[in-house]
């Protein structure tokens, strides 16, 4: 019933309005006015236009000064400073360019509007204004070509040796990470036909000594000051690693390991404080479309101060550890040194430098 | 086909004569159904756009719904959509994502490529070039009906069971490869792909159709120099579209291959849905390689119409010659060359070597430069103008401000250092909505007020028009300026809802002003439906010339017949931006008017040029065109 009122409704304002129209449309004929060129609306459209853009402006620069914190992410890693500069001296420089083109635009479109007493000026090409706006824009866009190459190159150099590698994987909808172990600080080898469903989701490969101290965490704990090395891979389809923070962004790609190496400056607690929010939380996000879950693809992370992010490290325990059926598929004679590294048996201490050889 | 309604003394003699020549009459099926008439081929392609523009325009509203009003109930929905909304009166998450591609499909290629240079550069080429036609009739023909069948496939995609294609108008693989990954990876992508193949024959046919045209039929006396600015659009576009669309195919057919036979060209090392699959050795970045080499262009081919149709309607209604016509087609050639040497850009952060990322930001904001020029040029043809804000004027200044503001965040996404954070954020939303989206929609809106009276021989109300514009401009700043907020944010596009994410909390002010002005936006479209519909049956008469335009369309009758010239195709004596011209009596010259018949305002090198006219100019009439 409700919506047969409104449907009723609606038909009659369309009536209605078409009805206004025929009467206007007529009543135009009627007086036999054709249309003048230059007539009212001319006048109304080049004021609509600088009521527009001065409205526009000022509603430009009052929000983004007035929610200026609502729309800027702290930033917490080194280079995202660098890209941050980068963001915001392009912004002015684009800025000023807006405003004074917008500006410029829209009074000549006031100024010259439609005057049946005066001549367009017959203007065809001046080469010394053409050669100026061509100048120009080259040398600024030359300069911010150059600051961002160097930042680009800078941010995707290869990492430092000591960087601490961590393994993060996408599959559809969630992430998890891989950190190389206390005992060997190195990523054991992976095989993508090894994954199953029941406890091998990375797909390792225990024939690999390096694999049996590796662990899982479905946090991404990170220390602060330290270059990390973030090894990315995906099981499925392609996702996106996002740290918004961190400002970091790497895909995620099925058969090609990617990477991104950063430094985080601020640990969770600092970020804390910084904000004023004792809920704060980094985060980690997915931003390419992956699937219904996409949206919902979150992993926290939490950063550290060294000793306490090597604290947790050694607290963790190895994969091989909640998964001891997988003993089976180690080869035998690293059986027992997998059973050391993995921490199922104690260290008798001489025999792991053995087995580390 | 009547001309019943000829004003001036010429057409109404030319009427008299020629009729019999002029019109084949035909049978309603070969004249408005399997037409080869280029300006019936042209209002094809122009209804069909519109039809997918709505629908495109549609689907947006419905998921900007789900963003704007996460908490509505949209079981209102749920006659139209059935299945698609959930128990809780929600939007299936997975069909949002099927909205967004579909949204992203339709756009793009159905009414920005096809709806855009589909009608223009059909309906212009000839009749500013001075042609009866198209080169080949047949072929453009044939463009029309290849793209309505893909419109028809693509259009039944959306009914089928498990969705239309749902993996982003971009169609990564493996997501786009594996049914298992996404429902929409099923018949709907095979749909989406054969769609997209037909589709891009019919761009190829046409694309050849507007290259050979334009390069054998122009009238005598149309020099390359002299061509509108249109025609040079149309031209790069045409180019651009035969270098790059067949990247695409093969990349589609690639995918179609890894789809249905097992090949691996993009798969590789995946294990989904509790199976190893056995592809190996293939690489998801060399889809997007492929896809980006047609996807770039394509931005060019989408946005350079516009830019052309632009050019026109400005100088037309500044009364002013284009500023740096040179530089104008100078520019447009640069923009179309670099446009194939930029694609990566969208792949900086796709794990591909960083040095490739480092060149390709090089290139892609060089492209600044000439889109600079451009936009520098159309400020300068407005000073000291006369201007007249029709609708086509008001719509092709509303481009210019899209252009500007949308191309001036490209600075920032195409620094790769700043893409980092900002790529897949709302901030390239925003920014490519403007510049490409808005900007050539409005491009398209502007052609169809300025070439109206030409392709239906009425009027359009332009009080409605003003009311459109101003509704449709305002909205689409309010739609899209806000989205360059939530994306420096970091706002991830493609969600669903960000409700999971403390860092994208917020600014659901923000989104629900988004979303109602995009229902306004689209709203107010409905003005313009009404007003071209009512218009071409009821609105007043064209004048033979109503906007007094320079260029060789305004010299045919109200309603061109078959062969648009009655009489022979006018001679071109001059350039076709003789706009208020010192000396000169009225404030243009057409294009067909010789300078011995001006000799008030010629300027002593075109006074030379007279000699020329006579010399080969009355002979040339005999010979030319009697049939």
């Amino acid at each position: 019933m409700m919506s047969l009122i409104i449907f009723i409704g609606v038909v009659l304002v369309l009536v209605i309005l078409f009805l206004i129209f025929r009467v206007s449309n007529l009543v135009g004929i009627a007086k036999g006015k054709e249309e003048e060129k230059g007539g009212t609306w001319n006048k109304v459209n080049a004021a609509l236009f600088v009521v527009f853009s001065v409205a526009g402006l000022i509603w430009f620069f009052w929000y983004s000064f007035a929610h200026f914190d609502e729309y800027t992410l702290p930033i917490a890693s080194e280079h995202g400073k660098r890209t941050d500069t980068l963001f915001w001296v392009t912004m002015w420089i684009t800025v000023v360019a807006f405003v004074i083109i917008s500006l410029v635009m829209f009074a000549f479109i006031f100024q010259y509007q439609y005057d049946p007493k005066r001549k367009a000026k017959f203007f065809p090409d001046n080469h010394y204004l053409e050669l100026t706006w061509t100048i120009i824009p080259a040398i600024v866009l030359s300069v911010l070509i150059f600051t961002g190459l160097r930042a680009w190159n800078d941010i995707t150099a290869p990492a430092s040796k000591d960087a601490e590698v961590i393994e993060v994987i996408g599959q559809q909808f969630a992430w998890t990470c891989r950190y190389p172990g206390v005992k060997d600080n190195e990523l054991g080898k992976v095989n993508y036909k090894l994954i199953d469903n029941v406890g091998n989701e990375f797909g390792l490969d225990l024939a690999d000594k390096k694999t049996f101290d590796d662990f899982k965490s479905l946090e991404l704990h990170l220390p602060v000051g330290k270059e990390v090395l973030l090894k990315i891979r995906a099981k499925d389809v392609l996702h996106s690693v996002f740290l918004p923070h961190f400002r970091v962004k790497m895909d995620a790609v099925p058969g090609m390991p990617t990477h991104f190496k950063f430094k985080v400056t601020k640990t969770t607690q600092q970020m804390r404080d910084e904000t004023g929010n004792p809920n704060f939380n980094y985060e980690l996000a997915c931003t390419e479309i992956c699937g219904q879950g996409h949206f919902s693809m979150r992993m926290p992370v939490v950063v550290e101060e060294e000793e306490a992010y090597e604290r947790w490290k050694a607290s963790q325990e190895t994969w091989l550890k909640q998964n001891p059926d997988y003993l089976k598929q180690v080869p035998a004679n690293l059986r027992e040194a997998a059973m050391i590294k993995a921490g199922l048996e104690k260290d008798p201490g001489t025999s792991v430098a053995a087995v580390n050889e | 086909m009547a001309t019943s309604n000829i004003h001036t003394h010429h057409d109404a003699h030319a009427h008299d004569t020629h009729e019999e020549h002029e019109h084949h009459h035909g049978n309603f099926w070969t004249t408005y159904i399997f037409s080869e008439d280029h300006k019936v081929i042209a209002k094809q392609f122009l209804i069909t756009g519109i039809f997918w523009a709505l629908l495109g325009g549609t689907l947006s509203v419905i998921f900007r719904l789900q963003l704007g009003f996460p908490d509505m109930s949209l079981e209102w929905l749920r006659p139209v959509l059935g299945g698609w909304i959930t128990a809780q009166g929600k939007l299936d998450p997975e069909f949002y994502l099927a909205l967004v591609t579909m949204h992203g499909t339709i756009m793009v290629f159905f009414v920005l490529t096809a709806g855009l240079s589909g009608t223009f550069s059909n309906f212009l080429i000839p009749l500013q070039i001075g042609a009866r036609d198209m080169a080949s009739g047949f072929m453009n023909m044939l463009s029309y009906w290849f793209f309505f069948v893909s419109s028809v496939l693509m259009f039944i995609s959306l009914f089928l069971s498990t969705g239309p294609a749902a993996g982003g108008w971009t169609i990564y693989p493996p997501l786009s490869a594996l049914p298992q990954a996404i429902k929409g990876s099923g018949t709907g992508m095979t749909l989406w792909l054969v769609a997209m193949a037909i589709f891009i024959a019919s761009s190829l046919l046409g694309s050849i159709n507007y290259i050979s045209t334009v390069i054998n039929m122009r009238t005598r006396g149309m020099s390359f120099t002299r061509l509108p600015l249109t025609i040079w659009a149309f031209f790069f576009t045409a180019i651009i579209g035969i270098l790059s669309f067949p990247v695409l195919f093969a990349a589609a057919l690639l995918l179609i291959f890894d789809r249905s036979f097992g090949t691996s060209f993009y798969l590789s090392d995946i294990y989904i849905g509790g199976e190893a699959l056995a592809h190996d050795g293939g690489s998801p970045v060399l889809f997007q390689h492929l896809f980006w080499f047609l996807g770039h262009p394509e931005v060019y081919i989408v946005l350079l119409p516009a830019l052309g149709l632009s050019s026109e309607i400005i100088a037309t209604n500044s009364r002013k010659p284009i500023f740096g016509y040179k530089a104008m087609i100078g520019s447009m050639l640069f923009i179309a060359i670099l446009s194939f040497i930029v694609w990566a850009h969208h792949m900086f952060v796709t794990g591909m070597n960083p040095f490739l990322g480092s060149i390709f930001m090089l290139l892609t904001l060089i492209i600044a430069v000439p889109s600079a020029v451009k936009i520098f040029n159309y400020v300068t043809t407005l000073w000291k103008g006369n201007l007249r804000f029709t609708p086509a004027m008001l719509f092709s200044i509303g481009l210019v401000s899209f252009f500007l503001t949308g191309g001036i965040t490209g600075i920032f996404l195409g620094n790769s250092a700043v893409d980092i954070q900002l790529h897949d954020t709302y901030f390239v939303v925003a920014h490519f909505h403007l510049v490409m989206g808005s900007a050539s929609f409005f491009g398209m809106m502007a052609g169809v007020y300025h070439w109206f009276p030409k392709m239906f021989g009425r009027m359009m109300n332009a009080t409605l028009g003003y009311i459109h514009f101003w509704l449709t401009f305002v909205g689409v700043y309010l739609v899209f300026f806000p989205m360059h907020y939530i994306g420096i944010k970091g706002f991830p596009r493609r969600y669903y809802t960000w409700t999971n994410f403390d860092f994208a909390q917020g600014f659901t002010d923000l989104n629900m002003l988004v979303s109602i002005a995009a229902i306004l936006t689209l709203a107010s479209q409905f003005i313009f439906l009404f007003n071209f519909f009512y218009s071409m049956f009821r609105g007043k008469l064209a004048p033979a010339n109503p906007w007094d335009a320079t260029t060789l369309e305004w010299t045919t009758p109200r309603n061109p017949g078959h062969g648009n010239w009655p009489g022979e195709i006018p001679h071109v004596y001059r350039w076709p931006y003789d706009y208020s011209k010192p000396g000169a009596k009225e404030d243009f010259i057409p294009q067909h008017i010789p300078y011995s018949e001006t000799p008030e305002s010629n300027f002593p090198h075109e006074n030379d040029l007279i000699k020329l006219e006579t010399s080969n100019g009355e002979g040339a009439i005999v010979v030319e065109d009697k049939h």
